[in-house]
């Protein structure tokens, strides 16, 4: 007995070492991840810390039926696995759809947690139902809210901010609900059905909460997501009293943060604004006052003579270079140009592609070396010594009117000022405005080339004329 | 106030702080594979899950703890595979030229 006693205490001792060793590890890998040299050294220490956390959780004494579980991981390795192959166009739905799933674990363990603790004696104190209903809140209305993000990035449902009178208050009235429950729930954890009406209330407000977000913030929805999916992690470790979860969840939550602020200052916007405000309304009555203006145009053969000519060119890369699949071709350009001795950088937008750092991602994705691309305010010091700044299915981050025009529902974020390099190409479909629907009054300037056509094709027959003509 | 919950903010704060610190000194050059590695830290959730699901207890933990430990661990697999699949694309010039 007295030896079976000893090995218990043991085992939660070891169990204890490993995940120490594990928060250790995640916040090693956390810190190799700063830079690209260190960053792969910083997701195998990750995955050892991970994998020890969990094998070690199998020797937890209390464990006595696995079948169930262990065909649960095994589903969620058959599932995670083509999640981590998809396409790197595809990445921000990922993302998404992978907070969703965080938080459904984490509302789900707390929702367990609930029905454990009403059936159970001592029952569940004021504080320890607190707990559990603010974790269960926020987990649920962000597994709901992930999912209407993962679906609008999917264009499962539509881009465009979906907005109708009042809905601010309405919006609030649901919240206030979900509390309301949980502060009824605190005095008397067992009222019938109060609970799960809490959960529905809140899977509504996520619901509620991003379906009036449009397309462009996406990339702020996701960061914010992320940061209350890590909170609802800490929160279940306050829960469960588990470190492991505490620390995980910080650290989780505070990147998400991190992002999100860095996203809301690249889009010269606040929170409050992202959530509430409704972006991409004032378009509509924008795009109708439009009357026809002069542009200039020219042709593959044209732009091609003028890049070759450059000492150097800035290309700017947005989310539109990547639905047409231009990433390669824009390469190719790059390889081309660099042979003739013309210095090519990029110009990468915080806020250009879908997520934090999506530009990133697709052009190394197509083999552009990272030591080429430029953030956007060393792109801007560049700029004025730039011959060519060649804008590639970008539109808002390169938008003038942020800078001059006080009507424009962008003024204020910081832009690409690709107005100051001494020419300015734009590929482009048609004039039609972008992503946020707003006009762009870069298209009318005098040294601004419109190039139109499909990104992919215009490129392609650049890079043929600059390999034909040049050799 | 219970005790284990003055304890755990103590670790909560200190781990914000430290994650701020930490995290800031990413290069936004690589905030999608911070995004996607966040994530797969983010499921050691699932360690949770398993005990909720494989202790003696109620038919419905054992359900939800199962559900709960597969869609934590179907992040911790894609996340980690995601994230090294990414990291694996960044390449510096200098290699191909010299």
């Amino acid at each position: 007995m007295n030896i079976t006693v000893m090995d218990l205490s043991t085992v939660q001792l070891l169990t204890d070492f490993a995940y120490i060793i594990a928060i250790a590890f995640f916040v090693l890998s956390l810190k190799w991840l700063s830079t690209p040299a260190t960053a792969r050294r910083g997701v195998l220490v990750g995955e050892i810390g991970a994998a020890l956390a969990v094998v070690t959780t199998f020797f937890n004494p209390e464990l006595v039926q696995f079948q169930w579980v262990l065909i649960a991981l095994f589903a969620g390795a058959i599932v995670g696995i083509p999640l981590g192959l998809v396409q790197m166009t595809a990445v921000p739905q990922r993302t998404a759809l992978s907070h969703a799933f965080g938080a459904l674990a984490a509302a789900l363990i707390g929702i367990s947690e609930y029905y454990k603790g009403i059936s159970s004696t001592p029952p569940l104190t004021k504080f320890e139902m607190v707990e559990i209903a603010m974790e269960v809140i926020i987990g649920s209305l962000s597994f709901t809210g992930s999912l209407i993000a993962a679906g609008k990035l999917q264009e499962w449902l539509p881009q465009r901010p979906i907005v109708y009178k009042g809905q601010n208050y309405v919006s609030f009235s649901v919240l206030g609900a979900a509390v309301l429950s949980a502060l009824v729930l605190m005095f008397n954890p067992t009222v019938p059905f109060l609970f799960p009406a809490m959960v529905v209330i809140s899977l509504l407000f996520g619901v509620m909460l991003v379906t009036p977000i449009g397309g462009a913030d996406m990339p702020t929805v996701i960061a914010l997501l992320n940061s209350y999916v890590g909170l609802t992690a800490a929160l279940l470790g306050f829960v469960l009293n588990s470190k492991v979860l505490v620390v995980a969840g910080a650290l989780d939550g505070s990147s998400g943060f991190i992002l999100a602020v860095v996203m809301c200052k690249a889009m010269n916007r606040s929170f409050t604004n992202v959530l509430f405000g409704a972006f991409g309304q004032l378009q509509v009555t924008a795009k109708a006052a439009q009357e026809e203006r002069t542009v200039h145009t020219a042709t593959p053969e044209e732009a091609a003579a003028i890049l070759a000519s450059a000492n150097t060119v800035l290309i700017v890369p947005g989310y539109g270079m990547a639905v047409a699949q231009a990433q390669h071709k824009v390469r190719e350009l790059l390889d081309v140009l660099t042979k003739k001795g013309v210095d090519v950088k990029f110009g990468i937008h915080p806020v250009a592609g879908r997520m934090p750092g999506h530009m990133n991602v697709l052009l190394a994705e197509a083999d552009v070396p990272y030591d080429k691309l430029v953030e956007m305010d060393a792109a801007n010091s560049e700029m004025p010594q730039t011959d060519v700044a060649l804008v590639i299915g970008a539109n808002d981050v390169t938008n003038p009117a942020a800078k001059t025009d006080q009507g424009s529902p962008i003024y204020g974020m910081p832009i690409i000022e690709v107005d100051n390099a001494r020419t300015v190409m734009v590929i482009k479909r048609s004039l039609n405005p972008g992503f946020a629907g707003i006009d762009n009054p870069l298209y009318y300037i005098d040294k601004t080339m419109m190039l139109f056509g499909d990104a992919k094709a215009f490129v392609s027959s650049v890079v043929k004329e600059l390999t034909g003509g040049g050799e | 106030m219970p005790q284990g919950f003055i304890e755990n903010l103590y670790v909560f704060l200190l781990a914000g702080f430290l994650g701020f610190e930490v995290i800031r000194r990413v290069s936004p050059l690589l905030h999608t594979p911070l995004m996607a590695l966040t994530n797969a830290l983010d499921a050691i959730v699932v360690v949770a899950a398993i005990i909720i699901a494989a202790r003696r207890g109620s038919v419905l933990s054992e359900v939800l703890g199962s559900v709960a430990a597969f869609a934590a661990f179907s992040n911790m697999v894609g996340g980690f595979l995601i994230t090294d699949r990414m990291l694996r694309m960044f390449k510096l010039s200098g290699r191909k030229k010299s």
